[in-house]
């Protein structure tokens, strides 16, 4: 989800004042964008519409003849995606906004911040008189903004945790829902009835709308939930219980809302109909993960080819993601369950497959699809609430937030006491709180009850307006407490830390001892049946889906190689900084755990396990790319810049670069012994996962020498025929990766440099990739970074 | 019926007590114990190894071995037993108990402290306090026995830069010529503090009076 540590401004208040103007200014002019196309335009960006003014006024064209316009104004031929270029820079713009007022962030979730934007928008259209874009209908919003946030949620899915309390989270999203559903529902219904003041308008309420009003307002909301909880970073069980819960109550609200809908009309509810009720929400939630899985193992079987078109790799996670969601969308299955089925399904197959590069697009095409999908979902609720036709009537609204909130509360500490007597880690009250609380109702619920047609539903207006309420009230009172009662509460948070390979290892070990004393026991429990399906996934899955070599290779290894290439990076990365790559700096080596062997003839480094040959050579080069390339911008900058390097400041400083590259080279040797990578063969991906030089999301925030790509002009040639064999690998690779950087070579004047130790390597080729420029991601998106195989 | 009932159910209460299962979670074991040992007192290492599912575990031999370390039975001996009785069973097999909802802090403690140090046994194979680097060499080697052919040099790779972990994290400044002699317990629990062992070692005993190898619940 959206990165938090945004970007800084340079300096303090004195230029944040100007900045403030200049976005003010922007958003202005947008407004006046936006506006003024409403205008010019008979109708707003309906497609169809379009067609008939073109045609209209086509036919007129045909009969006078004009002068032959130089400069023409056809604001309709481009109408449809300018307004939505618009509304999407909008939305952009709003969130840097947002992220540049000093202490705003922390006290009001964006969420908010975005409604109330919205509110302001919608507004100003209102006042200009034009219609706003009826977004939040179903087409936009369930074909285009929805499934974004979806799939990023899905891929990103964490899930161990997510598996471990499936029960849980069953029980809160099918049982809860249905509880809110019929309680809120009932009571409504109840209250409506024994209206004495409107006699008119609340008794017409039948039993049926009202529960249907129940089942849409009883949903709680992924894109809300996610909004406020990646800003509270609570620990991962709560969160994946309400966010789990959020996602897999999609398939009852589904159901519920076709029951009612379909009957309303009719006025009864049989038991055959109930009957069929359950018997189709079973159909459509497993209905909704079997399409999902599907499609997901034919992205993960795709996947295994792409070896050779790697470009388009990310495009098959998308496409194929956006498939199943509209596959099951089309027999009225959970679109949102087969999104998260797919995205599950495929990524530990995937990731082993893609490159590295893609990997990180895929990551990053991801975040920044929901995150504007987020944005603007806010902003159009907003909009909307401006717009809609509203019938406001105070018994029903403050009953329906009173009920909700009370529903919720009732149902989870009823459904908790339930499964605490099944749970090993039992939830406290605490954990029951947050849960509740946490219960947000968002966009979703609003276009469903937006979908509702007017003529079977006279009452409409008034459940949008009380639809909006709850929302309003759920997004802004919860989610803006929600923050400082956590920290009241002392709730646990997130762990930051990164896994390291101890825990790795122990976790293994774990897993196999409670399998094997679970089997000494005798009873085929939850770790068994695990370890069955691991085997299982081992021994046939992963050879179909999996390319080559990777497909034998077990979790830990592939786990050590990741850790191991990260460690690499970080240290090309520091550019001879002091710091080992460890959270603790440390002066302990491998010499200090080598066991002291009797009379070491040799000195301890040739004691060490000797890698093969062809795998040192590899890491050597891989360093020594990335060490030419700092040294590249070093001496680029002295004589042939094109680019002027706007953070570096002084000979001084290069001179001190310098230096660090010589203890970098120092360095290289030590690396020696933690990058004993054993060999793979030439053409897997861990081979192309070892071109780290061009992983942006390695890149810390060190402004010096990694931002500007600097271009050394008389130095560029044709590659060189003398490379060394490996560079070979590179080179086949290189020609299919997506970026066509600027290929340098490496002045020949290179033995200038102390390079002790290392054979003659001619001359190298190098690319410098536009990525480079890239400024990585916060560090917490790392977490992200490892497959999750169960 | 009878004084030979009365008997076992004092027997029980007193297992009960040392090891903390209820009274139907031990006799669910001892059947099992029964089965297990055909019938007799006593299990031996063989007994145990013909446990079928317990043929793909890549970490089995040490499974079987913890069983018959007599540092498991909370009675501060050392060394192994060729053959173990019901009430050692039942030890080692307490290890793996959850932790209620009334369990206080200290107890949880004190609980992720005797799993910890169930676990460190297993490695320690020599008993000498400290998981040398050739243990957790062997540790990991066990750990990917199942797993293929795994190169000698991955698994030495990996258990040096385990060890070099622990040793960066918990001594921090070693002079070059310092040896780091091993992981010992107190090292052992800094490292694996953020796994919270008292919540994750544990599987389900059932409770009810069912035939063995029937399928458990899935816990969540």
């Amino acid at each position: 989800m959206p990165s938090r540590t945004g970007s800084h401004s340079p300096t303090g208040i004195g230029k944040s004042l100007p900045e403030r103007g200049l976005l003010l200014l922007m958003v202005l002019v947008l407004l006046e964008g936006s506006v003024i196309p409403l205008g010019a335009a008979s109708s707003p960006d309906t497609g169809h519409q379009k067609n008939v003014d073109n045609h209209k006024a086509e036919g007129e064209k045909n009969h006078t003849k004009k002068a032959f316009p130089v400069l023409d104004l056809d604001y309709r031929h481009i109408q449809t995606p300018f307004e939505i270029s618009l509304w999407v820079l909008l939305a952009s713009v709003m969130k840097l906004g947002f992220h540049m007022i000093p202490r705003l962030p922390g006290i009001v979730p964006e969420s908010c911040l975005l409604i109330t934007v919205g509110l302001l928008v919608g507004g100003l259209i209102k006042l200009a008189g034009e219609k706003v874009p009826p977004v939040l209908d179903s087409q936009l919003f369930f074909l285009c903004l929805l499934p974004p946030i979806i799939l990023d949620a899905g891929y990103f899915l964490p899930i161990r945790p997510f598996m471990e309390n499936l029960g849980t989270i069953l029980m809160f999203a099918v049982v809860g829902t249905l509880w809110n559903a019929f309680f809120i529902g009932g009571l409504l219904y109840a209250v409506c009835q024994i209206q004495p003041a409107n006699p008119n308008e609340l008794h017409q309420l039948e039993i049926l709308p009202c529960l249907l009003f129940g089942s849409i307002i009883s949903a709680v909301d992924p894109v809300a939930v996610l909004a406020v909880f990646e800003e509270i970073h609570i620990n991962e069980l709560l969160h994946i219980l309400v966010f789990g819960e959020s996602l897999l109550n999609d398939a009852v609200t589904v159901v519920l809302y076709h029951l009612f809908e379909e009957y309303s009309a009719a006025g009864t509810v049989t038991v055959l109909d109930g009957f069929l009720g359950i018997i189709s929400f079973l159909v459509v939630s497993l209905g909704g993960i079997l399409v999902g899985a599907i499609y997901g193992i034919l992205a993960a079987f795709t996947s295994r080819f792409t070896s050779h078109t790697r470009v388009i790799e990310p495009l098959f996670v998308f496409v194929y993601s956006y498939m199943a969601y509209l596959s099951a969308e089309m027999f009225h299955l959970s679109g949102i369950m087969a999104l998260i089925a797919c995205g599950a399904v495929m990524r530990p197959y995937v990731e082993a497959n893609i490159s590295h590069k893609s990997h990180t697009t895929i990551k990053y095409f991801l975040k920044m699809w929901s995150s504007v999908s987020e944005t603007l979902i806010f902003i159009f609720l907003g909009v909307a609430t401006v717009d809609g036709p509203h019938h406001w009537n105070w018994t029903f609204v403050t009953v329906t937030v009173i009920l909700c909130l009370v529903s919720r509360v009732i149902g989870v500490v009823g459904l908790t006491c339930v499964i605490n007597k099944f749970r090993i880690v039992k939830l406290t009250t605490k954990d029951q709180f947050i849960v509740a609380y946490g219960g947000m109702r968002g966009a979703i619920a609003f276009s469903l009850g937006f979908l509702l047609k007017k003529e079977e539903f006279p009452m409409r207006e008034m459940f949008l307006t009380a639809i909006i309420t709850v929302i309003f009230f759920t997004v802004f009172v919860q989610g803006m407490t929600i923050k400082p009662l956590v920290e009241l509460l002392a709730v646990k948070k997130k762990q930051e830390a990164k896994r390291s390979i101890n825990e790795e290892i122990h976790t293994q070990f774990l897993d196999h001892l409670l399998t094997g004393i679970e089997d000494i026991c005798g009873h085929y429990g939850h770790h068994h049946w695990k370890d069955k399906l691991n085997r299982f996934n081992k021994k046939y899955v992963k050879k179909c889906l999996i390319a080559g070599e990777r497909s034998k290779e077990p979790q830990l290894i592939a786990f050590y190689h990741k850790m191991e290439m990260k460690q690499a990076i970080d240290l090309v990365e520091s550019g001879g900084g002091v710091n080992l790559p460890s959270a603790v700096p440390s002066t302990v080596s491998m010499q200090n755990i080598q066991p002291k062997k009797p009379p070491p003839a040799k000195p301890v480094e040739k004691a060490l396990p000797k890698m093969t040959k062809g795998r040192e050579e590899e890491i050597r080069q891989i360093l020594r790319s990335n060490l030419q390339k700092t040294r590249q911008r070093l001496r680029s900058y002295n004589r042939h810049t094109l680019v002027a390097d706007p953070y570096e400041d002084g000979f001084s400083e290069l001179l001190i670069k310098k230096q660090k590259m010589i203890a970098l080279e120092k360095k290289i040797k030590d690396m020696n012994y933690y990058l004993t990578v054993p060999a793979a063969p030439p053409d897997s991906p861990t081979m192309c996962r070892a071109r780290l030089a061009s992983d942006p999301q390695s890149y810390s925030s060190k402004p010096a020498m990694d931002r500007v790509p600097t271009i050394q002009v008389d130095l560029a040639s044709p590659q060189s025929p003398d490379s060394v064999n490996l560079m070979d690998e590179f080179r086949r690779a290189d020609q299919q990766e997506e970026d066509q950087g600027l290929t340098m070579k490496a002045p020949s004047g290179q033995s200038g440099f102390n390079r002790p130790g290392e054979a003659d390597r001619g001359r190298e080729q190098q690319k410098l990739t536009r990525c480079l420029s890239d400024p990585g991601p916060s560090a917490d998106e790392e977490e992200e970074e490892e497959p999750f195989l169960p | 019926m009878g004084a030979s009932q009365t008997r076992t159910e004092h027997k029980y209460q007193d297992l009960a007590d040392k090891t903390g299962f209820s009274l139907e979670q031990i006799e669910n074991l001892h059947k099992r114990f029964q089965q297990l040992s055909d019938n007799e007192e006593t299990i031996s290492r063989e007994q145990l190894d013909s446990i079928p599912s317990l043929a793909n575990n890549p970490i089995r031999k040490q499974i079987i071995e913890a069983f018959f370390d007599k540092r498991n039975q909370h009675q501060n001996e050392v060394g192994s037993c060729e053959e173990i009785g019901f009430e050692q069973f039942l030890m080692v097999m307490s290890h793996f108990r959850p932790p209620s909802l009334k369990t206080t802090e200290e107890e949880k403690e004190a609980m992720r402290k005797e799993k910890l140090h169930f676990l460190f046994n297993m490695h320690d194979t020599d008993n000498d306090g400290t998981i040398t680097l050739v243990e957790y060499r062997k540790v990991v080697e066990e750990l990917l026995s199942k797993s293929g052919d795994i190169e000698q040099e991955t698994v030495k790779a990996i258990a040096d830069a385990a060890m070099l972990e622990v040793a960066s994290t918990n001594v921090p400044h070693m002079a070059p010529d310092e040896f780091y002699e091993g992981i010992t317990f107190e090292h052992f629990q800094q490292i694996l503090k953020g796994l919270e062992m008292e919540t994750r070692m544990h599987i389900r005993f059932l409770d009810v009076d069912t035939p063995t190898l029937r399928c458990g619940k899935s816990s969540s």
